[in-house]
């Protein structure tokens, strides 16, 4: 008895299938985003990869015909930042309030191992370059269930720790194999600009600017030296190997941090110094300067995790009129974006996956389209990491991965159906309230 | 009709070059004395400045019956409008500068033109006996980080002498102090650490000048590694950048002049100097200029032998002397501590008047543009209601190269506006807040450690 309820577990928990040959969603209206919207249309999978897509396609005689009609079929979503995939323990090395201090802050006593403050070339604090995200993945992340009930098929996960974070990867939330998940590797280099207070360099913001010109320019002259070296190593000085620089090198962009307007100024400005391919995360203040964003060029990446008023303010604290506009009028930045034709794409930025939608509306509500939304979150994002030729929209040879909603994406009661994944079917799981809330916990102090 | 095309033609340019005079004020010069007059600017320039000024057709003209315009205040030592003033757990931070963290939202900008200032340095802080690069800025209010820059102003670096440097070193402890210490922890340190600073920045200029000569016989090599920690001494070296060295006792002066003198170098000022009234004729021989408080002391034992003489008496040693303020709040009426000099050491009006206009620009390399109300010079203007040396005067108007920055009367009148609109949005995000708690609660990812926790 046992047993059997065991084993019925384990097939409930199933929540995927592979189907045995070619698939075809017949009737369906969809939003290709590469292309015109079909509103009667059918796309065909096979092998992991979209076949074909049109309003009268001929189906093969071994397809798998699935009725779709009256649900919409989106490319998959992309989080276009994220940690999801990566074990909890290597996220969680930084506590988060200390990474969101603001970074005047001086902090005394550092919980830093003791270091030494000054080394020359060869120190390099709070800097992990050469840290892939795709060596780290952990596919039993409960986030990628999570994550990919609520419609989004990929993810570009990074490790977050540090100055020098590390190099992110684009992954397919497949959540089987490690090596299976990954799209592409690495998709660019996550840099903080936490400033780590009096106790150690760099302990200030211009500190950690300075820091990060310095490595950069390291790498370029690390770059030069391994070069010559190459070309008559006999009779020459060996320069030094240096992984730190490595990391840099061969990360494809650098992401930097620019949440209000003033970061948004200094991180363009800072990216053009320093001659790199950049992409800024925040954004949330971006309605104030989307022209000179747009202008710049630099692919901005927009955290849905609108500004809200801490949980713990102190009621009797006036706030200023900027931080009152920026709480309004942040979910208003994507639609100046859209308007101004810079590049930008979404990420959740710590907003549960089941309220991205939510968060989303509040975008929509104050001017953006849905159609720019839709793109933000597929197609802008893959093409932003260099992946557009493989996924983001749905197009022949492109990777299986779709949103099946019953209704519109941006309607927040219709219902997600199920998400392809490489051409593989993943129903959404109910929601459950989150552990230990309630039954199955023992009260706080039980002795039982 | 053809005149009327013509005048159509020039209508946007005249906009392009704004003309505006300000008529029957009294007007101190500072450097070409003091009349009852009009100063007419035109494309941000002092285009003329007398007793009888003609007006142009189409100019904006400020009546200022009554009032006293001076040029723009200069404020030799300030640290406001940054994001970080002190990176403080290492000796020599010349690597950083404010230049990287400007911040144009700091409401202190504001306040600053509201003490008729326009112009001041943004100093690294004093935890380093090297410090970081400084920035002279314009208090553009409004305007984003780069519109506050100088433009062509020379760069600075700041030096510290004394207790803050080495009390990073101090077991002790105190503000700056470093767990686990660091060197230097006293005055000696201090020295040695410059000094071997310098002669760190020497060998990589030689690196870099051995690069260029192989280059020029047209042989091939690698450029050296860029140090930016060496580059701004290396300019220093070089006469690219000033020093502005934060000071105070007489000893530690001296010590920092031999030093500058030894590795071939000048102290383009010495800040808060305030035993500088012993040494002023050995300051004045290296050429520094001194920028002093006007009566600060006993703030702390390195401050005890301060007097409110320090300006005066260096003065007529022949220093070059500004007061400044260190202080967002004391910027404010810099025009009071300027008078401060004359109850203190007898200086008259122009002198003191100076030793927060011209003499500050000229410590500052930017004498050519700011500082006085002579024609050719940027239309940076302070107008006083009353005699800016009386501390009844309020600041009722200033201009930055020609533009109104600081209007009192328009700010009075805007105050209540601001109030409603403030109002009004704390109401809408009030009712949006009840709005959300009647939903289910939203709940939190557990997992915050989500990447893109900005700054």
């Amino acid at each position: 008895m046992k047993h059997l309820i065991t084993m019925l577990l384990a097939a409930a928990s199933l929540t995927y299938a592979q189907a045995p040959g070619p698939i075809a969603l017949r009737g369906a209206r969809v939003v290709t985003v590469s292309g015109p919207v079909l509103e009667k249309g059918t796309v065909l999978l096979r092998n992991g990869l979209i076949e074909a897509v049109g309003e009268n396609l001929d189906l093969p005689k071994d397809a798998w015909v699935v009725d779709a009609q009256g649900v919409t079929v989106y490319p998959g979503l992309i989080d276009a930042l994220s940690t999801v995939g990566l074990p909890e323990t290597s996220a969680q090395t930084t506590p988060r309030a200390e990474a969101n201090a603001a970074p005047a802050t001086p902090r005394f006593g550092a919980q830093e191992p003791a270091m030494p403050l000054e080394q020359g070339p060869e120190f390099r604090p709070f800097t992990t370059t050469w840290v892939r995200a795709a060596d780290l993945l952990n596919p039993a992340d409960r986030h990628i269930e999570e994550t990919r009930s609520a419609g989004f098929t990929s993810v570009v996960t990074f490790p977050s720790t540090g100055i020098f974070a590390g190099e992110g990867a684009f992954l397919n939330l497949s959540g089987e194999k490690q090596g299976r998940m990954v799209v592409a590797s690495p998709t660019g280099q996550y840099v903080t600009l936490t400033a780590h207070g009096f106790g150690t360099y760099p302990g200030s913001l211009m500190g950690v600017i300075a820091y990060i010109r310095q490595v950069s320019f390291d790498a370029d002259h690390y770059k030069l030296e391994m070069q010559a070296y190459a070309s008559h190593p006999v009779g020459q000085k060996r320069p030094n190997y240096d992984r730190a620089v490595e990391g840099l090198l061969e990360s494809p962009r650098l992401l930097l941090p620019a949440d209000n307007a003033k970061q948004l100024d200094r991180m363009i400005r800072f990216a053009a110094e320093l001659k790199r391919p950049a992409v800024l995360y925040g954004g949330h203040e971006a309605y104030k300067i989307a022209d000179r964003v747009a202008k710049s060029g630099v692919p901005l990446l927009v955290s849905l995790k609108w500004p809200e008023k801490p949980k713990d303010a102190d009621p009797d604290q006036e706030e200023s009129f900027r931080t009152l506009e920026l709480r309004d009028r942040a979910p208003s930045s994507p639609a100046a974006l859209e308007k101004a034709g810079a590049r930008f794409a979404f990420y959740s930025g710590g907003t549960a996956a089941k309220d991205v939608r939510k968060a989303l509306k509040r975008a929509i509500d104050a001017g953006l389209t849905e159609a720019a939304a839709v793109r933000a979150l597929t197609l802008s994002a893959a093409e932003i990491y260099g992946v557009a030729d493989r996924v983001g929209s749905i197009a022949p040879g492109k990777i299986a991965n779709l949103l099946v909603v019953k209704g519109s994406l941006f309607d927040e009661k219709a219902k997600i159906q199920y998400v392809f994944i490489d051409g593989v079917k993943y129903e959404p799981v109910p929601e459950t309230p989150p552990p230990g809330d309630r039954e199955g916990r023992a009260a706080p102090g039980g002795v039982e | 009709m053809n005149r009327f095309a013509l005048f159509l033609l020039a209508l946007p340019l005249m906009a392009a070059s704004q003309t505006t005079v300000i008529r029957n004020a009294t007007v101190l010069t500072v450097t070409k004395g003091t009349f009852q007059g009009s100063i007419l600017i035109r494309d941000g320039k002092i285009v003329e400045a007398g007793e009888k000024v003609l007006v142009p057709d189409g100019a904006r003209v400020i009546d200022a019956a009554g009032q006293f315009v001076m040029p723009g205040i200069i404020d030799c030592h300030s640290h406001i409008a940054a994001d970080s003033i002190n990176e403080g757990a290492i000796a020599v931070s010349s690597m950083v500068g404010i230049e990287d963290v400007i911040n144009p939202d700091d409401i202190d900008i504001y306040r600053a033109l509201a003490g008729g200032v326009t112009t001041a340095n943004i100093l690294h802080g004093s935890a380093n006996p090297i410090g970081g690069k400084c920035q002279v800025m314009k208090m553009r209010w409004g305007k984003d980080a780069q519109g506050l820059i100088f433009e062509g102003a020379m760069p600075g670096i700041k030096f510290a002498l004394g207790e803050n440097p080495k009390r990073a070193g101090s077991p002790g402890g105190g503000f700056g102090a470093t767990p686990g210490l660091r060197y230097p922890a006293s005055r000696m340190g201090v020295e040695d650490v410059i000094r071997e600073a310098f002669t760190e920045a020497r060998a990589y200029q030689k690196e870099w000048r051995d690069y260029q000569a192989k280059l020029d016989r047209h042989e091939q090599a690698v450029p050296p590694r860029r140090d930016l920690k060496l580059e701004p001494l290396v300019e220093v070296l070089e006469g690219k950048r000033y020093v502005h060295a934060h000071c105070y006792r007489a000893d530690e002066i001296l010590m920092l002049l031999r030093v500058a003198d030894d590795f071939g170098f000048k102290i383009r000022t010495l800040q808060h100097v305030l035993e500088g009234y012993k040494v002023a004729k050995e300051i004045a021989a290296h050429g520094a200029g001194a920028s002093t408080f006007s009566d600060w002391w006993a703030y702390k034992a390195e401050a005890f032998d301060a007097i409110p003489y320090n300006a005066a008496i260096m003065v007529r040693k022949g220093v070059l002397v500004s007061l400044n303020s260190d202080s967002a709040e004391l910027m404010r009426h810099l025009n009071t501590e300027a008078a401060k000099a004359m109850k203190y050491g007898g200086l008259d009006e122009t002198e003191a008047l100076s030793l927060v206009t011209i003499n500050p620009a000229k410590q500052l390399g930017i004498e050519g543009r700011v500082g006085s109300i002579e024609p050719g010079k940027d239309a940076d203007l302070a107008i006083f209601d009353k005699h800016p040396l009386s501390n009844y005067a309020k600041v009722t108007k200033v201009f930055i190269d020609g533009e109104l920055y600081f209007d009192r009367e328009k700010d009075l009148e805007e105050r209540p506006g601001k109030e409603v609109r403030k109002k009004a949005l704390v109401d809408k995000l009030r009712a949006q807040e009840k709005k959300e708690r009647k939903k289910p609660e939203q709940t939190e990812d557990k997992k915050s450690e989500e990447p893109g926790g900005v700054q």
